[in-house]
């Protein structure tokens, strides 16, 4: 039987599950808060904030790794909507717990955690490969550049 | 897992319907995102139930791509369609996309107009007022002082938090949308004591007397405290409802801030030591002369072309009494010919204005009085807009990156002024 051979992760974080599942993907990681309605263009999954430092960059397929959600209480609308234009990110992993965040990922429905014993904004960079496992609570990190 | 009453388990599991149900399945995901410990009652919501663009009904053709589809679809996450009862709670629709008979003013195609009235056809159909407001407490909905409530809008929730004494987090559409039907939302956040505390204090040695000081002051503190609960105090005077409504829309859009406290002012604040539940804490921030004029800086910041095509007024929606003042300003004066004037209200104050002869004041000046959106919201400018002038510091937060286009911050007067000369003039006395 052939055995697939899996690296041991460089970094293991764990948290609070927000919403279930497992996923595995390329980071996007952003030290700034995101804004929903007025911040993110849903048909392009893009942040389109003046002054933000991910304008222009799309987290559709990709992990997002954010401090927390601001602004416009159409957060979880204009992240539901890029479920329907199949530019939802992958997963999410957020510090801060706000009604936004939390209700923005319930209707995503991808894996996302919160409350972690380490801070990932500090642990995962930009392109890091990371695995999501929310039901047991853990985030696998694998460095890009170690 | 988040703690269900006997009637709470009796909706999930379907007693009241497949609706109720779904929406009960929604709200208990989002409970537990939360980590909440469990529900409370509410019978005041608000949000945008339904309403969606064509594309989204598109989106859902397979299962009809009606408000019903839309409805179970988006609005409840449910993989089915079910059928959608009346909705149980005292609910209501905020804001809207256009307004309802002046939509070809705003570049509003047929097509768009008949899905605004079907949707709004629905609304109605489905026992919700349709308040078409970001104000829902100018036009009939206004909450009392510990009221557990389940409201959209950062500008309303901010003010029923902090003005009224209400209790409503930042809802979104698809937690208010259950709530109309389950009466219930988690217990999170402003719903219980220990969160409504104060976090930082904001000393104020500067004289905030003006609805356009108090819209300046609310936007330095957002900016200074993000999305925390200020505690302010020092020269703030003239309360009113409309100065605070133009404060907490400002702490909201350049912070986030849900709640504020006023020291001697806002209900939950008698004394700084009630404000922050004990002994002062975080960090003090002080609003003096350097910290005024910095602000308004920032917010005049996007305009360098004097030449305005463009006024805008009633964000939030205005009052009566703002309407009253905007007629005063304008009566026997002129609209400019190379400038339009669009002041933005509720249908109940409209109503109100109309009555009162502010709506042929505005009429005969050139200006046009519109409900339901405004120009943030609809993405709706005069054709050929590039420079607007704004009275209210939420607006220029938004509209000029939205539109791509330049904005003033001013006075009223000023707004109005440059309405009437097609010239910015307006300057930080």
């Amino acid at each position: 039987m052939a055995t697939v051979e899996v690296r041991q992760p460089d970094i293991v974080i764990r948290g609070r599950k927000v919403v279930g599942g497992v996923a595995e993907g390329e980071a996007l990681v952003t030290q700034q808060t995101i804004s929903g309605w007025g911040g993110v263009d849903p048909m392009r999954g893009e942040v389109i904030e003046s002054h933000h430092e991910l304008r222009g960059q799309s987290f559709a397929g990709k992990i997002l790794v954010f401090p927390g959600a601001k602004g416009s209480s159409g957060w979880s609308g204009v992240f539901h909507m890029t479920r329907l234009t199949n530019k939802a990110p992958l997963g999410m992993l957020f510090n801060i717990t706000t009604t936004k965040a939390a209700l923005g990922a319930v209707v995503l429905r991808v894996p996302a955690l919160t409350d972690f014993d380490i801070d990932p904004l500090e642990h995962i960079e930009t392109g890091d490969r990371v695995r999501i496992d929310a039901d047991k609570g853990e985030v696998w990190v694998w460095k890009l550049r170690v | 897992m988040v703690k269900l009453s006997d009637d709470e388990r009796a909706m999930l599991d379907g007693r009241d319907g497949a609706a109720v149900q779904k929406a009960m399945e929604l709200l208990v995901r989002y409970a537990e995102a939360l980590d909440a410990e469990d529900f409370v009652y509410t019978n005041n919501v608000a949000g945008v139930p339904g309403s969606s663009p064509q594309w989204v009904k598109e989106y859902y053709a397979a299962d009809g791509g009606d408000y019903r589809a839309v409805f179970s679809r988006f609005d409840l996450d449910s993989d089915e369609v079910v059928d959608v009862p009346r909705m149980n709670a005292f609910s209501c629709h905020l804001q809207g996309g256009m307004d309802p008979s002046m939509w070809q003013d705003q570049g509003m195609t047929e097509q768009a107009f008949a899905n605004f009235r079907n949707d709004e056809a629905e609304v109605a159909a489905h026992g919700i007022q349709v308040l078409k407001t970001c104000t829902p407490y100018l036009a009939g909905n206004v909450p009392v002082m510990g009221e557990h409530c389940a409201w959209m809008e950062s500008s309303a929730v901010v003010f029923c938090n902090s003005v009224i004494g209400g209790r409503t987090n930042c809802e979104g559409r698809e937690s208010t949308s259950a709530a109309m039907l389950a009466n219930r939302i988690p217990n999170f956040g402003f719903h219980r004591d220990e969160f409504r505390k104060g976090q930082h204090r904001v000393r104020v040695d500067v004289p905030v007397d003006s609805i356009f000081e108090w819209g300046m002051l609310g936007y330095f503190t957002g900016g200074a405290v993000e999305d925390t609960i200020p505690v302010l105090d020092g020269a703030i005077s003239q309360q009113s409802l409309i100065r605070h409504k133009h404060f907490g829309a400002a702490a909201a859009s350049s912070g986030g801030v849900e709640m504020y406290h006023m020291v001697g002012i806002t209900p939950e604040a008698p004394s700084m030591e009630a404000a922050f539940g004990g002994a002062s804490r975080g960090e003090t921030f002080v609003y003096g002369q350097a910290e005024r004029r910095a602000v308004y800086e920032r917010l005049n910041s996007i305009g360098s072309n004097t030449d305005v095509d463009y006024v805008m007024l009633g964000c939030p929606h205005y009052s009566i009494e703002q309407i009253a003042e905007a007629a005063r300003l304008i009566e026997g004066r002129k609209v400019n010919a190379n400038a339009e004037l669009w002041i933005f209200t509720s249908r109940a104050v409209k109503a109100t204005a109309e009555a009162s002869g502010y709506g042929d004041i505005f009429r005969a000046a050139g200006a046009k009085l519109m409900t339901d959106t405004c120009s943030a919201i609809s993405q709706a400018v005069p054709k050929g807009t590039r420079v607007a002038a704004l009275d209210s510091a939420k607006q220029v937060h938004y509209l000029p990156a939205m539109m791509g286009i330049e904005g003033w911050y001013g006075t009223t007067a000023e707004c109005i002024d440059a309405a009437c000369s097609g010239k910015w003039r307006g300057s930080l006395r």
